[in-house]
């Protein structure tokens, strides 16, 4: 009884290890194609995958053909994935604390480059309903209002914000990620919320955005890097260049992010 | 070779846990969870589990019934959309939630307009969002617990002059009794690790939306040490209740 019971416990252990050992598509060849697997900040969702397409097009490295993969994501959880070991070729985080940490724990070990910054900007359902004008308005007591929560890297930054402004508010929700916020202000179920400049153009038509000149102050610098243990090192290479090039420049700017 | 597979699904569902014990802060964990965030996810969580869990015995007892006892066209597709939450990503029911019970929702205009009630960014959110994706399992147990059962002490019941409402009450529901603890427990299980509906539909807020999995969803993000003690308190709490109840009732089933 106990013997195959011990077989069956190490199996499972087999298992699980090989699951380890093959989550991830780094390093893969989908149909003789070599993958670049990217983990991004959620808010490079759109401006990314532009600038994957033209990379996997316009690469002198491709030859046998990129196929550039993306794990969108908040950037603390895409940390907590690549300490874990998830393999991964670049890493490109919306914060350059999260960034210090990937440095400090392995994960990164080439030096950074910063290729965008980000500024906060008001949020409101198409048509602005309530009347948002300005930051001060999130203080009004009738108005359902939406941050990013404390532990992600918009949250952090609103936050700042406010405090730096002195605008007291009291959310009332204060969501995983910017995207999730965006989606309940574009459905009309917040009034009003801080959520990236480059959201408001993601969120098209349903949402309106109103600038706040205060937040240049506090904007975030976003930082690029190939991983430690790449397996794809020189492609990774290639893709962090590219996305400083002029060409990965004028896609940031499309998508409403500003020159580092 | 049967027990070989029974040690592999063992060794599959605790490898996990092992995982999480293995990282937990030990020697940081009472400072941890003497945190206020802790009590109160913690409370909101137990208390608004509980709340849909009741919800749920009420209306889904007799709909159990009527699906196990009342042969009605369309039977099966009522069937049907009353498991659907069961196999539904937890993240689509909360946005369909959002969209009929929001304030720009079907419902949830009028209940707004009507009682000045919004669910949305609201507990009682919470408790709808959990009642949404729980109440299968009540039903789905207590309709299996009646098809088992004999309708023939329903029938005698009537014979003898009893109403339906009295031998619904005084025969079926004591004969179904343990399907219906046995129902409320899965669904309590099921509410209380609730996460993606009521995050889409409830939002987060501590104390007032942020309930157990939320938290530790959120801690994940900046604190691991707070994720794992969160956690593990989810953990705890849940396999006392499983135990205690699997001790007393399920024996019976």
């Amino acid at each position: 009884m106990l013997r195959p019971l011990a077989v069956a416990v190490a199996a499972g252990l087999a298992l699980a290890l090989a699951g380890c050992a093959d989550g991830g598509a780094a390093g893969d060849t989908a149909g003789g194609a070599r993958v670049l697997s990217v983990f991004a900040a959620a808010s490079l969702t759109d401006a990314f995958s532009e600038i994957g397409e033209v990379f996997s097009s316009s690469s002198p490295t491709s030859s046998p053909g990129v196929e550039v993969r993306f794990n969108f994501g908040p950037s603390s959880g895409l940390l907590t994935q690549l300490l874990e070991g998830a393999p991964a070729d670049v890493y490109a985080s919306a914060d350059e604390a999260t960034m210090d940490e990937a440095r400090a724990g392995g994960a990164v070990a080439e030096r950074p480059t910063a290729f965008a910054r980000n500024v906060l900007a008001l949020a409101v359902p198409a048509g602005n309903p309530v009347r948002v004008r300005g930051l001060a308005d999130l203080a009004r007591d009738e108005l359902l209002v939406g941050l990013c929560a404390a532990e992600v890297p918009c949250g952090r930054l609103a936050r700042q914000l406010l405090d730096r402004e002195a605008v007291r508010v009291a959310p009332d929700t204060e969501e995983p990620d910017v995207r999730s916020l965006l989606t309940k202000i574009e459905a009309g179920e917040l009034d009003a919320g801080l959520v990236y400049r480059s959201d408001v153009r993601a969120g098209g038509a349903r949402v309106e955005g109103i600038e706040v000149p205060e937040s240049e102050e506090v904007g975030t610098t976003y930082p690029v890097a190939p991983v430690a243990r790449a397996a794809e090192p020189e492609l990774a290479r290639a893709f962090v260049a590219f996305v400083v090039s002029g060409e990965g420049r004028r896609i940031l700017a499309d998508h409403g992010f500003l020159a580092p | 070779m049967l027990v070989g597979l029974a040690g592999l699904a063992v060794a599959f569902v605790a490898l996990p846990f092992v995982g999480l014990l293995q990282r937990a802060p030990w020697s940081g964990l009472p400072a941890l969870l003497a945190r206020p965030l802790v009590a109160e996810a913690l409370g909101l969580s137990l208390s608004s589990a509980l709340a849909a869990t009741a919800i749920s015995v009420v209306v889904g007892v007799p709909l159990a019934w009527v699906l196990a006892r009342h042969d009605f066209p369309g039977r099966a597709l009522v069937r049907a959309l009353v498991t659907l939450p069961m196999v539904l990503p937890p993240v689509v029911g909360g946005a369909a939630l959002l969209f009929a019970l929001g304030r720009q929702g079907l419902v949830g205009r009028w209940l707004e307009t009507q009682f000045g009630i919004l669910l949305p960014f609201s507990t009682a959110g919470v408790v709808v969002a959990q009642t949404f994706v729980a109440l299968p399992f009540l039903v789905v147990t207590v309709e299996a617990g009646l098809a088992s059962g004999d309708p023939r002490y329903e029938d005698a019941a009537a014979t003898l002059g009893a109403s339906r409402w009295t031998a619904f009450r005084r025969v079926t529901l004591p004969l179904v009794a343990p399907s219906i603890v046995a129902g409320a427990v899965l669904c309590w299980a099921r509410a209380l690790g609730e996460f993606g509906a009521t995050i889409t539909f409830a939002g987060n807020l501590a104390g007032r939306t942020q309930t157990l999995p939320l938290a530790v969803f959120l801690a994940l993000e900046d604190d691991r040490d707070a994720a794992i003690a969160l956690s593990l308190v989810l953990v705890a709490v849940s396999l006392a209740v499983l135990v205690a109840l699997r001790g007393r009732w399920f024996a019976r089933l």
